[in-house]
């Protein structure tokens, strides 16, 4: 007896399967994933153009609640807002109403009645976004710019996007993720995405103690060996390694970390000759890179960051675009309702 | 019927509820003076005040449940003792022990009289306060034990805390032994669950939620086992959420361990899954685990390994449910759904209807050491009559707790509690 389908996605999707939240990738099919980078795509032209800017959030107000500390992120979504022609607010909420005891869902009914259009939530807690979108604000379109460590799908689909620009097409494709699996929202993400786009195989790198429970039920392979693991790859993505894990007992030092998992030039050699490296920053050179690797001719590190403000376009018009026509299908419902009564 | 007696009822024509299950004629009950005074013909021609018709309906004993929150003292947002006995009575139930999580923490003399004064006046059933078996429940010095059961407590407990240091475990063991009291713990590891709030397992793996391992209940059902087994304590477990614990009673057991166990409803019904879509209702500890564990801790209800079926009734105002999960506090508002959660269990054949009914009645009576209650003649009144065929769909305001998050609000349950009595006097009444 389960009482709510975890892939359902009803929550971020309208009746007739147009975005209307971004969430999670969970739950989103092929064709919409492929949509999304499409979109991202004929933005990436408007990024070359002198005036950057469409109008197709004209008149809309896009809040960032950036409840954790961000600087990419916050500032390509805000990039990616003004491109589109939104009026955007910033909010820092560390040091706003939260401090002072307000509880989130009092801060968040606050700006709603301020007539907000979007939220774009980042926040510390799992599920934070799933709980404002079915909660809270459900008239308010929310896009997850990443809650704890469940998932950061605006960061995944720019990856999704970089990949396909260099590979054209994720089949056949074997893609390592190597690192601290454990608390990586951007993992979570790749893995679905890259399972729903039909890479061959996604393989997972790290000792046991920075992988979670049960890692293979996402549908990834485990190796703990960076020299085998690497073996056939066409895509290595390395993942921020936090300070505080030796703390926890979780990694003895830095140092043994890297000098096991750390992607070097020598290790780079194992992988497919024209492996591309990835890394969703940022970036601590020396211990889960080297430097060379990092500028090297196959990272593609920066094109991730140019492609973050295309995909982030394409997610907010195309979630505007499904609020706006829930919002005038529940009018038009409304309607015949009023009239005979 | 003079001024200082209760009215003469007839339960008429219901199909009471015995060991050998639900029996197939229909047989009435006369209740005066709060006991059972005659059953069958004789009841059914004898004058009375009142007739209950329970044509169709099974009859039992009043539930009892050994693990329920009343909020009394000190969590008035989230219920009192009168919304949360009243709500238990439409459960079916007729006693239910008072938790010690309370605010004060129940250990004190103090504490337990509040309680039953509040219960004796506010009540319509019977509520039985469990003392903490360490003060303030922080697992560090012992409450003053003889002096809580002195003050009405009929068993101690550490509720919702761990002891988490195995020198005092051994200890309060040792203290509560000397004096035959039955100590209550809920197992689990305190460093191992950490800061989790969900199985640790393929929902919390692709949630990213911090999850609390399964050894986190194992290592401390087998330490407690141990250390039971060495002072000769009579240890109940609380809420056991593995199948492996279930195992791990069993073996105590057959080697003479005084060991006794109880599960959640919440435990036999739901899984992991239930948290899937970040629901934070489903924020329960010991958390929901796996379908092969739910289906250990049903096996454990049918050998008779686990004695009772509880409520763990929690209910909380709706600032502490509405809030990112791993913001909000764990707990479900239970009491009102277990009879029909356990029926629906029934009907899906997992469980007997006579299994259902003993681990709400038999079972935790005998933990407490009352006498069971066979629906005889000359036994206290305590009667619940249910309609089985019956089905209600809970919302917040047919809901009687505070607390409105109820494990099921979209669908229709069965079973309907239609009269409850306690000590013959009507604690719930369907309209």
């Amino acid at each position: 007896m389960t009482a709510y389908d975890p892939s359902a996605p009803s929550l971020q999707l309208t009746r007739d399967g147009q975005l209307k939240h971004f969430l999670t990738l969970d739950g989103l099919d092929r064709p919409l994933l492929t949509d999304i980078l499409d979109t991202a795509d004929s933005f990436i032209e408007v990024g070359e153009r002198t005036i950057k800017n469409v109008p197709l959030l004209r008149g809309r107000t896009v809040v960032n609640l950036f409840f954790e500390a961000s600087t990419r992120t916050r500032s390509t979504f805000e990039l990616a807002a003004k491109r589109l022609s939104a009026d955007v607010l910033n909010l820092d909420i560390n040091t706003s109403a939260t401090s002072k005891g307000e509880s989130l869902s009092d801060t968040l009914l606050n700006l709603e009645a301020m007539a907000s259009d979007m939220f774009v939530v980042r926040h510390s807690q799992s599920g934070a976004p799933h709980f404002i979108a079915e909660s809270v604000t459900p008239g308010v379109a929310i896009i997850n710019a990443g809650d704890g460590r469940h998932a950061h799908p605006t960061q995944a689909m720019l990856d999704m996007l970089t990949i396909r620009q260099h590979k054209h097409e994720f089949e056949g494709l074997r893609v390592a993720i190597v690192g601290d699996i454990l608390h990586s929202r951007v993992a979570r993400s790749q893995i679905s995405a890259l399972k729903t786009l039909g890479a061959k195989e996604v393989r997972v790198i790290a000792p046991a103690t920075l992988l979670p429970t049960d890692v293979q039920s996402l549908g990834c392979n485990v190796e703990y060996d960076m020299t085998r693991g690497l073996e056939d790859i066409d895509v290595i993505i390395m993942l921020r390694l936090q300070r505080e894990r030796m703390e926890g007992a979780l990694l003895p030092s830095e140092r043994e970390f890297y000098r096991l998992y750390g992607l070097s030039t020598e290790k780079l050699k194992l992988a497919r000759p024209d492996a591309i490296v990835m890394h969703p920053g940022p970036i601590n050179r020396g211990v889960e890179i080297e430097s060379a690797v990092a500028d090297g001719l196959q990272s593609v590190i920066l094109n991730q960051v140019t492609n973050g403000i295309a995909i982030r376009m394409a997610v907010m018009s195309m979630a505007m675009s499904g609020q706006v026509a829930e919002r005038s299908q529940a009018q038009s419902n409304a309607l015949p309702k009023g009239i005979n009564s | 019927m003079s001024v200082d007696q209760q009215p003469v009822i007839r339960i008429a024509n219901g199909h009471r509820l015995t060991t050998n299950g639900r029996e197939q004629n229909p047989c009435s009950l006369l209740i005066r003076n709060g006991r059972i005074e005659a059953l069958g013909e004789q009841a059914d021609q004898a004058e009375v005040d009142q007739t209950i018709d329970a044509t169709g309906c099974m009859v039992t004993p009043g539930f009892t449940d050994l693990c329920c929150n009343l909020r009394e003292p000190g969590a008035g947002q989230k219920g009192n003792i009168a919304s949360e006995t009243r709500a238990a009575a439409k459960g079916g139930y007729t006693t239910v022990c008072a938790a010690p999580d309370s605010s004060p923490v129940n250990d004190s003399g103090a504490v337990t009289h509040l309680i039953r004064e509040v219960a004796a006046n506010r009540s319509p059933i019977n509520v039985l306060p469990l003392g903490a078996a360490t003060r303030g429940l922080e697992g560090e010095l012992l409450s003053d034990m003889v002096g809580l059961s002195a003050a009405g407590c009929v068993a101690l407990s550490n509720g919702m805390s761990t002891v988490r240091n195995a020198r005092i475990l051994r200890r309060a063991m040792a203290y509560a032994q000397t004096f035959g009291f039955t100590l209550m713990l809920q197992p689990r590891n305190h460093a191992l669950a950490a800061d989790g709030f969900a199985h640790d397992g393929m929902v919390t793996t692709r949630l990213g939620l911090l999850g609390i391992p399964e050894v986190a209940e194992t290592a401390a059902v087998s330490e407690m086992l141990l250390l039971a087994e060495e002072t000769g304590v009579r240890l109940h477990l609380s809420q056991l959420s593995t199948a492996r614990s279930v195992a791990m009673v069993a073996d105590a057991r057959a080697r003479g361990v005084l060991v006794t166990a109880d599960v959640a409803m919440h435990h036999l019904v739901f899984t992991e899954q239930a948290l899937g879509g970040f629901d934070s209702r489903f924020h329960v500890l010991p958390p929901l685990r796996t379908e092969a564990d739910r289906q250990g801790l049903l096996a454990g209800v049918r050998d008779g390994v686990i004695d009772a079926i509880v409520s763990q009734h929690q209910p909380h105002d709706s600032a502490a449910k509405r809030a990112p999960l791993a913001a909000t506090e764990p707990g479900l508002s239970s009491i009102e759904s277990v009879l029909s959660l356990g029926l629906g269990l029934v009907q899906k054949g997992e469980l007997s209807e006579a299994h259902l009914i003993a681990a709400l009645t038999k079972g935790p009576a005998t933990v407490l050491g009352l006498t069971d209650n066979t629906l005889s003649v000359g036994e206290v009144a305590d009667i619940c009559v249910i309609d089985t065929r019956a089905t209600w769909t809970p919302t917040a305001t047919n809901i009687l707790s505070a607390g409105k998050h109820v494990p099921v609000t979209s669908r229709p349950l069965p079973g309907v509690v239609r009269h409850t009595l306690c000590a013959g006097k009507t604690a719930w009444a369907l309209a």
